[in-house]
């Protein structure tokens, strides 16, 4: 246990081998994980808790450490070295409990540039616990944490008393073991200033912004068309080519593959082994890489609660404080940990609004790589008025939500961290988690998505469907009938509904169309299932009403701007 | 011969001042203290949002974004 981003996960994935998933802004550990080590030969579980200030929680992240601490055995407590007095408060709140208590020092490295020395030695006397000096990112340390997990005591003569009382202490404590030498500016105080004073932060964020946008479409591109295209093309294209006409026409023709006859197209085929496998691989992957590389690189370096600083006035107008783009830019990557992250937010208004936002405006990046694919080819204005429309409606709705859903929205409390430099291994890692976690969960869906279609299909369901609600897609969004269809499997997978509406032969403005509203109307089943965890059912059917009603207008509105008729 | 008590809100930037007072609630008081901040500790304020958004301020080494009706209720007298 220990505050927030004081680098408990990384401690955690040190003690267990496990990984989970660390970086530099307070609250990115959200729930608990558990890991198994060995220790002398026996078995024991660590939990890695989300960080908390005070054993009083104040958001749901903080409630869930509250209720691993009541758990545990031993409490190893992860300190930020570098703000000792701060971090000092929740370890007596913790040798209160009179569970067994380890420390672990952590960031000591950071203390020496810093000019903080501290006397461990002297603080394990006066506090009565074993307390291992450690570096978490390089491992140095944690060897004698381990050796020392054993030794964690209790300390009987820390009694529990008023916070007053906890602060003099404290207070005590830091004079006897603490002394901060004088130091002069450095180059990372420097970025640190220029990128949270207004003047010189606001443009260098949208620099930034617009940065990390142009690197992303550009790994991912090159991703698509050095690498993933050509071996789709090049050498699987054959094998395929083959296994259809080894197959011949039928049923598993049909859902392996596609229709027999039709020439094989990756994309619309819809087949398991083409559209199931190049959708995911080839048009979808390139782009999570990219994006995820790029994702870790801005979490690690600390640069995301500066931005959180810098919008906090924007997003306080739409109901939630700075934080709140933190869920809007782990939802541009998938939005079942945006979901989860509005934790992080203190009240249940706050929370309702950013998830509903997060599910109606905010497009994952495996719809994203198809929507530049599927519009691209029209033209970059396109794609823009896709992305036009969801921002503005981002706004909208926050506005609108904010005015009308009752309770509080507190005004922004956060901790600015120091810049730290990424490093490349911890990057490369991250992307690597998060991507194996991609293919685990997208293929499964995909390959079901695929399966479900192709068997409506064989019974004529989806025909029907198609046909029943052309009146409506013609009559209020100008749009084919069939182009529910498509909207409909966009419960299953988005990435796959894009590559549906293409075999449409829809117009460049009725695929914007289309593709908005596959945006806004729904999230998909895997989002839907941890948003009904985190906002109740009730206020799920709230947020759902929101959704439908919001792609309904907007098509419409659409449809009138873009159409004309 | 008292030095003038102001809202921390009203701070010039980069000056540095010492809390004399936080008002407002139990639940305020608690959750800036958890983070450092309680009477007696030397504050500075580092940035100003435009349009009267937040402040991020400099206390014991860390940084922290509050917003501004918070500063307004934490009183400083200025050194």
């Amino acid at each position: 246990m220990g505050n927030p981003n004081v680098g408990k996960s990384v401690v955690f994935s040190r003690l267990t081998g496990a990984n989970v998933i660390a970086s530099n802004y307070p609250g990115t550990t959200v729930d608990y994980s558990k890991g198994k080590m060995r220790i002398e030969g026996q078995k024991v579980e660590i939990i890695d808790a989300p960080g908390t200030y005070s054993l009083e929680p104040s958001n749901k992240a903080e409630e869930v450490a509250l209720q691993m601490l009541k758990e545990a055995d031993i409490i190893i407590n992860v300190i930020n070295a570098t703000n000792l007095e701060r971090n000092l408060y929740l370890t007596l709140e913790l040798l209160e409990t009179n569970k067994p208590l380890i420390i672990a020092l952590n960031l000591w490295d950071e203390t020496h540039h810093l000019g903080i020395n501290i006397d461990e030695k002297q603080l394990e006397t006066i506090l009565g616990v074993p307390i291992v000096p450690t570096v978490a990112l390089t491992g140095e340390g944690i060897k004698t944490l381990v050796s020392q997990i054993k030794q964690a005591k209790t300390n009987k003569k820390i009694k529990p008393k008023t916070e007053d009382k906890r602060w003099v202490e404290i207070g005590s404590i830091i004079s006897q073991v603490e002394h901060i030498e004088h130091r002069h500016h450095t180059l990372r105080d420097r970025i640190a200033d220029l990128t949270i004073k207004p003047y010189t932060g606001i443009p260098i964020a949208i620099g930034l912004i617009f940065a990390a946008f142009w690197f992303v479409r550009l790994i991912g591109e090159s991703l698509i068309s050095y690498i993933f295209d050509p071996f789709f093309e090049i050498i699987y294209l054959p094998l395929i080519t083959q296994l259809s006409e080894w197959l011949g026409p039928g049923i598993l023709h049909t859902i392996l593959i596609g229709e027999y006859g039709v020439e094989i197209n990756f994309i619309e085929s819809m087949g398991m082994l083409t559209t199931g496998l190049y959708v995911p691989f080839a048009a979808v992957l390139p782009y999570i890489v990219a994006f995820y590389f790029t994702l870790s690189l801005l979490e690690d370096s600390g640069y995301l609660p500066r931005l959180a600083t810098l919008v906090d006035k924007i997003f306080h107008k739409l109901g939630m404080h700075g934080h709140g783009i933190v869920p809007m830019f782990l939802g541009l990557g998938c939005n079942v940990p945006g979901a989860l992250s509005t934790r992080t937010l203190e009240t249940r208004k706050q929370r309702f609004i950013s998830a509903t936002l997060l599910a109606i405006c905010i497009p994952c990046m495996a719809q994203m790589a198809m929507i530049f694919g599927a519009l691209g080819t029209y033209g970059f204005y396109y794609i823009g008025i896709v992305f036009i429309t969801l921002a503005l409606l981002y706004v909208i709705i926050g506005l609108l939500l904010n005015r009308f859903i009752k309770g509080e929205s507190p005004e922004i409390f956060l901790e600015i961290p120091s810049y730290r430099r990424p490093s490349l291994k911890a990057t490369f890692k991250k992307t690597w988690m998060r991507i194996r976690w991609f293919l685990k969960e997208a293929i499964p869906f995909l390959f079901l998505g695929v399966l479900i279609i192709n068997l409506l299909f064989a019974v004529g369901f989806l025909q029907w469907l198609g046909t029943a609600l052309s009146p409506i897609m013609g009559g209020l969004f100008g749009l084919p009938g069939d182009a529910s269809i498509a909207l409909i499997s966009g419960i299953l997978r988005k990435d796959l509904a894009v590559g549906m509406l293409l075999t449409l032969n829809l117009s460049p403005m009725q695929m914007v169309i289309a593709i908005t509203m596959l945006t806004i109307y729904f999230p998909c089943v895997a989002t839907f299932a941890v948003l009904v965890k985190e906002l109740g059912f009730k206020d799920m059917i709230k947020a759902g009403c929101i959704m439908l009603g919001t792609a309904g207008i907007v098509g419409i509105t659409l449809r009138v701007l873009l159409l004309g008729v | 011969m008292n030095a003038k008590i102001i809202p921390l809100s009203e701070l010039t930037q980069n000056k540095q001042a010492k809390i004399i007072h936080i008002q407002g609630g139990h639940g305020l008081q608690r959750k800036l203290a958890v983070m450092g901040i309680k009477e007696q500790q030397i504050i500075k304020i580092i940035s100003r949002q435009p349009l009267r958004g937040p402040i991020t301020i400099q206390i014991r080494g860390t940084h922290l974004t509050m917003g501004r009706g918070m500063a307004q209720k934490i009183q400083v007298e200025v050194m």
